[in-house]
């Protein structure tokens, strides 16, 4: 008996003149099996979401078009059906579910209506019956009172419930295969782990194959039954998904699977403790910021408690962590302590001097303390200015003369590992990495006291990821800095440093060294976080793989 | 940069465009040699038709029409010009205010555009020609008046877009004032919406001169095209040749300056002509 699913052979998607490679999926051939879950793993620019699309033919045509290969389901080469055939096979046969379940669900029509619509076009249902088969499916991903769900509308629904929806439309006509697409990426740690577990659960209830796209090896170890990666539009190794997760053969896949941070967290550092009459380098107490949501014409504005009453401190050339999942408030925090924004009640000491309430050209004189890495590289540079002159931009503004701050610039460029020259290029011309190394050296710029960086490594790969980590750590012992660690990814935080904070609506509600927490965490939410971490049992047991 | 140039003059339309407004401004800026004598002089007998003395024939007071041309696009091109370098500066301040410092201010200065954005444009530009008295200074005066509200609500938009980039924030963290930030790090960002409008822009403000000078509100001194169109519009049936070929020459320049325009956009964003 055959049991092929799906099989890609030798296929070939061309990108258009101005990328910057000629073929984002080059050579590829791989095949999905009946009843598994298939995952494709690479690095971002890797061809494995424009692969999985090329399969539903949902390439943007013509600029990026398929120019070899087939994919062949049952028997028909999909490539070469003509448009309505493909269309009877797009969500009957083969579904998808998108990373991002808001943009993929239509805002103005409730999610009943949309899954009904799905059911309406394959299928010759009454209303009544599709009415029913909906209820079904909306039961069977274990969406909470499905009547109600029903005459929702996307924005009512928090993410996990979204995604739970596309998957229930993905599931509605009983697919041979689905092809998910990131589908857990842009959820919370805790919502991914329901999500992960819920797939693989209707996965072996209902038979079908999955081809399972995701950077993320811990979401691999979680769910996948084979894997495939690819690196650069190529196929490079696949096999069993216990095989390659715990020996893998090609010198690339080793370098991810050694590239995810380790779980088991750093000791504290040896580093001199507080003395008795040291201050901490910086007390925050009692710090809360609302927001006013502005109400429709005529309603009422409604305060939306972002902080609400955060203490903590942070000694000199300490690092602390503050973990939390998206909404919990920790950006905000950040964004009050360099002053981005200004906090409503509440004090934020630094060296003595409450900053708090100061207006911004009151701060001004604390600015060289303070300084911020931020989260997205491709956003945090100036595409219009030379990387040198970004860089110098703070001494500069500080009183330093321009000779003496481009000179300062070039070697702070050496220190986070870019050549100076660098200095007379933009920033288009570096990667993610690259920039992010550049932000950092502008922070270091005007030799801050603590620097605060809001998840400076969640848009970059692993690989690279890695890099900026260990680049953070090395400078953190040579400057002598303090660190406040933004991050929603507990693996990073157990990386970089030796205390947690955990966020949850606003709050800390659990506070300690990184390594007693992560040891006996007390809090029901710090527990549930630790427990969603994907992965886990993978990296527990492969300890030898563990560097630190 | 290379193929921002090469998307921009490969285009056959904009190298068109641009050949034919080269034309026009050596026209302009060589005027008084091209016709040392006023054209407003009496030059011969009113009505000769074209390809006799004169290239173009004489209007209905016998003044030369090719002479009068030519002195007109030098009108056109100069207080359209003018007034548009006005609009954009005046627009670009006010946007810029709105956007970078939100709130009130914002609130303030976008009703106010809106309250001359809901003026009929073309009346109220009479309305001011009227009260300045007819000049060159007025019609510019008028013309930047009129238009400078859209230039406002675009850089607006590019500012808020801008502002919200993580650049921004960061100049502000490492202390840098609000004015080298507005003009270092907002405003060259959004220079390329900015260039595309103000060049469309220019298109407009040629055409409400001509409008203005058409009901003999234009300044009584410079000869323009929409004057001579005004002056012809009688003896239409007689001369034809009086009101066509000023209009023939306001279509061609108002259609190559959008032609430019267009192609400004295409070449500034590539992308969003080939998806």
């Amino acid at each position: 008996m055959n049991d092929r699913v799906l099989s890609i052979e030798h296929l070939s998607v061309a990108l258009p003149p101005w990328a910057d490679r000629p073929q984002a999926v080059n050579d590829v051939s791989l095949e999905v099996r009946r009843q598994e879950i298939l995952c494709v793993v690479g690095e971002s620019g890797s061809g494995k979401s424009v692969m999985a699309k090329a399969v539903l033919r949902l390439l943007p045509e013509p600029q990026v078009r398929v120019v070899a290969g087939r994919i062949c389901y049952e028997g028909q080469d999909l490539l070469a059906l003509p448009a309505d055939d493909i269309r009877a096979i797009r969500g009957g046969r083969i579904a998808m579910i998108f990373q991002e379940p808001m943009v993929a669900l239509n805002p103005v029509m409730a999610v009943g209506r949309q899954t009904d619509e799905i059911i309406e076009v394959h299928t010759r249902l009454r209303p009544a019956e599709r009415r029913r088969r909906v209820l079904e499916v909306f039961a069977d991903v274990r969406l909470p009172e499905p009547e109600r769900i029903l005459k929702s509308y996307p924005h009512e629904l928090s993410g996990g419930q979204r995604q739970r929806v596309m998957i229930a439309m993905a599931l509605a006509l009983e697919p041979a295969l689905i092809i998910a697409d990131e589908p857990t990426t842009a959820l919370d740690v805790t919502t991914q782990a329901q999500i992960l577990r819920l797939l693989k659960e209707l996965q072996a209830r209902h038979g079908t194959a999955i081809l399972f796209i995701t950077h993320d090896f811990g979401v691999v170890a979680e769910i996948a039954d084979r894997v495939a990666v690819m690196r650069q539009g190529k196929l490079v190794e696949h096999g069993q998904a216990r095989d390659i997760l715990e020996r893998p053969q090609h010198e690339y896949t080793r370098a991810l699977v050694a590239a995810v941070p380790s779980l088991s967290p750093r000791h504290r550092s040896p580093a001199r403790s507080p003395g008795v009459g040291d201050r901490p380098l910086l007390t925050v107490s009692g710090l809360s910021k609302a927001y006013l949501r502005r109400g429709g014409f005529a309603l009422a504005r409604r305060r939306i408690a972002a902080v609400a009453g955060v203490s903590l401190e942070i000694d000199k050339g300490r690092a602390l962590a503050l973990v939390g999942e998206s909404g919990s408030g920790k950006s905000t925090l950040a964004r009050c302590i360099v002053g981005l924004e200004r906090a409503d009640g509440g004090a934020i000491v630094l060296e003595g001097r409450d900053i708090a309430g100061l207006s911004r050209a009151g701060l001004r004189p604390y600015r060289k303390a303070l300084q911020m890495i931020f989260q997205d590289p491709y956003a945090s540079l100036n595409p219009r200015w030379r990387v040198g002159d970004i860089i110098a931009q703070g001494p500069i503004v500080n009183g330093t003369p321009r000779r003496m701050a481009r000179a300062q610039a070039a070697e702070l460029l050496r220190l986070v590992g870019l050549d100076p020259m660098a200095a007379n290029r933009f920033p288009h011309e570096f990667s993610g990495g690259q920039r992010q190394r550049i932000g950092i050296a502008r922070a270091l710029a005007v030799k801050p006291k603590l620097i605060v960086a809001d998840e400076p490594v969640s848009a970059l790969d692993v690989s690279v990821q890695k890099q900026v980590l260990q680049l953070l750590d090395e400078l953190r012992t040579a400057f002598e800095l303090s660190l406040l660690f933004i991050t929603h990814d507990l693996r990073v935080a157990a990386q970089v440093c030796e205390e947690v904070a955990v966020m949850k609506d606003g709050v800390i509600v659990e506070r300690g060294a990184t390594a007693a927490i992560f040891a006996a965490p007390q809090h029901e939410y710090t527990k549930a976080l630790l427990a969603s971490v994907p992965g886990r049992d993978w990296q527990r047991l492969t300890p030898g793989r563990n560097p630190c | 940069m290379q193929s921002f140039w090469r998307r921009f003059f490969g285009n056959p339309r904009v190298a068109l465009s641009l050949l034919w407004l080269a034309f026009i401004v050596a026209v302009a800026a060589a005027a008084p040699l091209l016709a040392p004598t006023s054209p407003f002089a009496i030059v011969a007998k009113p009505f000769s038709p074209p390809l006799g003395e004169f290239l173009l024939g004489t209007d209905s007071l016998g003044r030369s029409l090719l002479a009068g041309l030519i002195h007109g696009a030098r009108t056109s091109l100069l207080i359209a010009i003018l007034a548009t370098l006005a609009a954009v500066a005046f627009g670009t301040c006010v946007g810029a205010g709105a956007g970078f410092y939100g709130g009130i201010v914002d609130d303030l200065l976008m009703r106010i555009s809106e309250f001359f954005q809901t003026i009929p444009s073309f009346i109220f530009a009479i309305v001011l020609v009227a009260i300045l008295a007819p000049s060159g200074t007025s019609l510019v005066i008028a013309i930047a008046t009129v238009s400078w509200p859209p230039i406002a609500r675009v850089v607006r938009g590019e500012v808020l877009t801008i502002k919200a980039r993580e650049f921004v924030q960061a100049a502000i963290v490492t202390g840098q004032r609000d004015a080298a930030i507005l003009f270092g790090q907002v405003l060259p960002n959004a220079l390329s919406p900015l260039i595309v409008t103000g060049s469309l822009l220019v298109a407009n403000a040629i055409l409400i001169e001509a409008a203005l000078s058409f009901l003999g509100l234009g300044a009584p001194d410079l000869m323009s095209w929409g004057f001579q169109i005004g002056a012809g519009r009688a003896f239409l049936r007689d001369a034809w040749w009086l009101v066509t070929v000023p209009g023939v020459a306001i279509l061609l320049t108002v259609l190559a300056i959008n032609l430019v325009g267009e192609g400004l956009n295409d070449a500034l964003n590539p992308r969003l002509r080939d998806l």
